[in-house]
């Protein structure tokens, strides 16, 4: 179940894309001229065939998920309230890891995004050709890293380095609710958590960034320079524009990530209860959640662990949608005309 | 505004390849010179120097001197950036930004190194430029849409509009009417007319016709060989260059021997 959660979460920022490819390529047959030589159109056909596959796979993937989610958490969704998560019902069982995992992926995304699109900016148009190519090669290894891996590090390195700027975070900006002390004295945190986060998805946003920004057009890139512009004044004019809805599709794929990942929140956070500050232990994310009670659980407690995996699909799909609509409102600017 | 150009013993070099070699040439303010010779030959790449543009290209360097009014170009100290501000370009395929609308276009070399200029100033300065590319009466009603829905054609005016916006003393063109229509290259080329009144204008282009109809003064440019550096073979007004070439290279590629 950890494992499907996760990968709805993965599968879900393609959807949509696949949709609208699957749709163009029967058109696109069906206009074909006929004055093609015979093996050039089966070669089409084929072609059209195996993409409508494709989509329709992982449509069809969705949809299992889907309805294999509704499916085994009804009974925790219709069961008498008062027999869920010890008598809490499932929305006051839900409603805190809903919030902790939001808040989770939030700021991680708060501090991965600036970062991603500056390393991203350094190399696609600052660093020397070989720095460059060194450093993509070591953000897409960074990619490879298994969460656990990360859990880990977090757990033993990061949570106690972490410790000392918790306190002066408590100290200093304690009246904010979001750093109210006492900080906890291991540094098992949300914010530590997402501070893991943060540098799981990095690579995932990098890497995308950097190949869309690599893409603007020459064209434009000049028309920038020949106009007295800056290098930097040149990446907002020309670069940023274009690479806009990518560097949104980037960040919509890692929250995908922060949404769903299990493992290293797991290991990185003391949950506890929902609480307002990000450096005293407590919160919980709905992955993590359902991690941990997994393996004891069954009948009721079973179906509202897929319930809340359920919600966790809703949440991954209305960012996605709304993503998808940050995109299109600017469509007839996009330069696609 | 507009300012004459001097170019002295011009080597352009891409790392250890030459490009370009032994430029002399004199270019008079308020005037239209045009460049050309067959591909390949280093007149584009001559071009660039004139605005530091080729600097964009690692490894692309420069040995001589271009004055623009007794003001080295590659003097120690001075700005690329500051130098294109004063020599505009306009490219060979139109390259609005697709994400401005045309007035937002029109503004966008002005509103670099953080100027700020009022709405009326604005307003009036999109107006006067668009005047300028004769591409006012066709877009005053739409002056929000983006510059991308314009035919190419006028994309190509835009771009024109956007480059005169910034008051440079030298507008380059280079080939700005290869990918448009005869329609629309008709357009430009009257804008071009216009523009040396107040600008000095060098265009390169391919086509001899258009060399013809547009320029004051021509030079031709031509290559030995794959692998040889492109030169400045001849300079004199148009009509001579085209009616009695002193270079045989010359006449062989204006009768259309070659090239």
């Amino acid at each position: 179940m950890t494992k499907a959660a996760d990968e709805t979460a993965h599968a879900l920022p393609k959807g949509p894309e696949v949709t609208t490819t699957q749709t163009k390529t029967p058109e696109q047959s069906g206009g074909t001229p006929k004055l093609s030589s015979q093996g050039g159109a089966a070669g089409d056909r084929i072609f059209s065939g195996a993409a409508l596959t494709a989509g329709i796979i992982i449509l069809v993937v969705l949809c299992a998920v889907a309805v294999f989610l509704v499916a085994q958490a009804f009974p925790a969704l219709v069961a008498p309230q008062d027999q869920i998560a010890s008598g809490k019902g499932f929305w006051q069982y839900i409603l805190p890891l809903v919030v902790g995992t939001v808040i989770a992926a939030a700021v991680a995304l708060v501090i991965a995004t600036p970062i991603s699109i500056g390393v991203a900016l350094f190399i696609s148009h600052y660093a020397p050709r070989r720095v460059a190519q060194i450093l993509g090669y070591v953000i897409d290894l960074l990619a490879a890293i298994p969460s656990v891996v990360f859990g880990a590090w977090g757990i033993s390195f990061l949570a106690p380095a972490l410790v000392p700027g918790y306190n002066w975070l408590a100290s200093t900006l304690g009246w904010i609710p979001i750093f109210s002390g006492p900080a906890s004295a291991t540094g098992k945190t949300l914010l530590t958590a997402a501070v893991v986060l943060a540098v799981m998805v990095i690579p995932i946003i990098t890497s995308i960034s950097r190949e869309i920004f690599l893409q603007t057009p020459k064209l434009h890139e000049e028309a920038a320079l020949a106009l007295g512009a800056t290098r930097w004044e040149m990446i907002r004019m020309a670069v940023f524009p274009f690479a806009r809805p990518g560097i949104i599709s980037a960040v919509m794929l890692g929250l995908g990530r922060a949404l769903g990942e299990t493992m290293a929140v797991a290991l990185v956070l003391s949950s506890g209860p929902l609480i307002a500050s990000l450096i005293q232990s407590g919160n919980q994310t709905i992955a993590a959640e359902i991690a941990l009670n997994f393996p004891e659980a069954s009948g009721l407690s079973l179906s509202t662990l897929i319930a809340a995996g359920l919600v966790l699909f809703v949440i991954t799909l209305v960012v996605n949608v709304i993503a998808r609509w940050v995109i299109s409102r600017h469509k007839e600017f996009s330069g696609a005309n | 505004m507009s300012k004459r150009i001097d170019v002295k013993d011009l080597n352009v070099y891409y790392g250890n390849f030459r490009a370009v070699e032994g430029v002399n040439i004199n270019i008079a303010a308020r005037s239209v010179t045009a460049f050309i010779g067959p591909s390949g030959c280093g007149k584009s790449t001559f071009l660039r120097t004139l605005n530091r543009m080729h600097e964009v290209l690692p490894g692309a360097r420069v040995e001589g001197q271009v004055l623009l009014d007794g003001d080295d170009l590659y003097g120690p100290g001075v700005d690329p950036v500051a130098v294109r501000s004063h020599v505009g370009m306009v490219f060979q395929r139109p390259n609005p930004f697709p994400t401005m609308s045309i007035r937002d276009n029109v503004l966008a070399g002005v509103k670099l190194n953080g100027k700020k200029l009022s709405k009326a100033d604005s307003e009036a300065l999109v107006e006067s430029s668009l005047l300028g590319a004769n591409l006012w009466n066709e877009v005053k009603d739409r002056l929000d849409k983006p510059g991308s829905g314009l035919s190419g054609g006028q994309q190509q005016r835009l771009c024109i509009a956007r480059a005169i916006a910034v008051k440079p003393d030298v507008i380059l063109m280079d080939e700005p009417c290869s990918a448009l229509d005869p329609i629309s290259t008709l357009a430009v080329e009257d804008l071009i007319n216009e523009l040396k009144e107040k600008y000095t204008v060098v265009i390169v282009t391919h086509n001899m016709q258009q060399a013809a109809r547009v320029s004051d003064k021509t030079a031709f440019f031509n290559i030995a060989g794959t692998g040889k550096p492109g030169k400045l073979i001849e300079y004199a007004d148009t009509t001579a260059i085209f009616n009695n070439p002193k270079e045989k290279a010359t006449e062989d590629y204006v009768s259309g021997r070659f090239g």
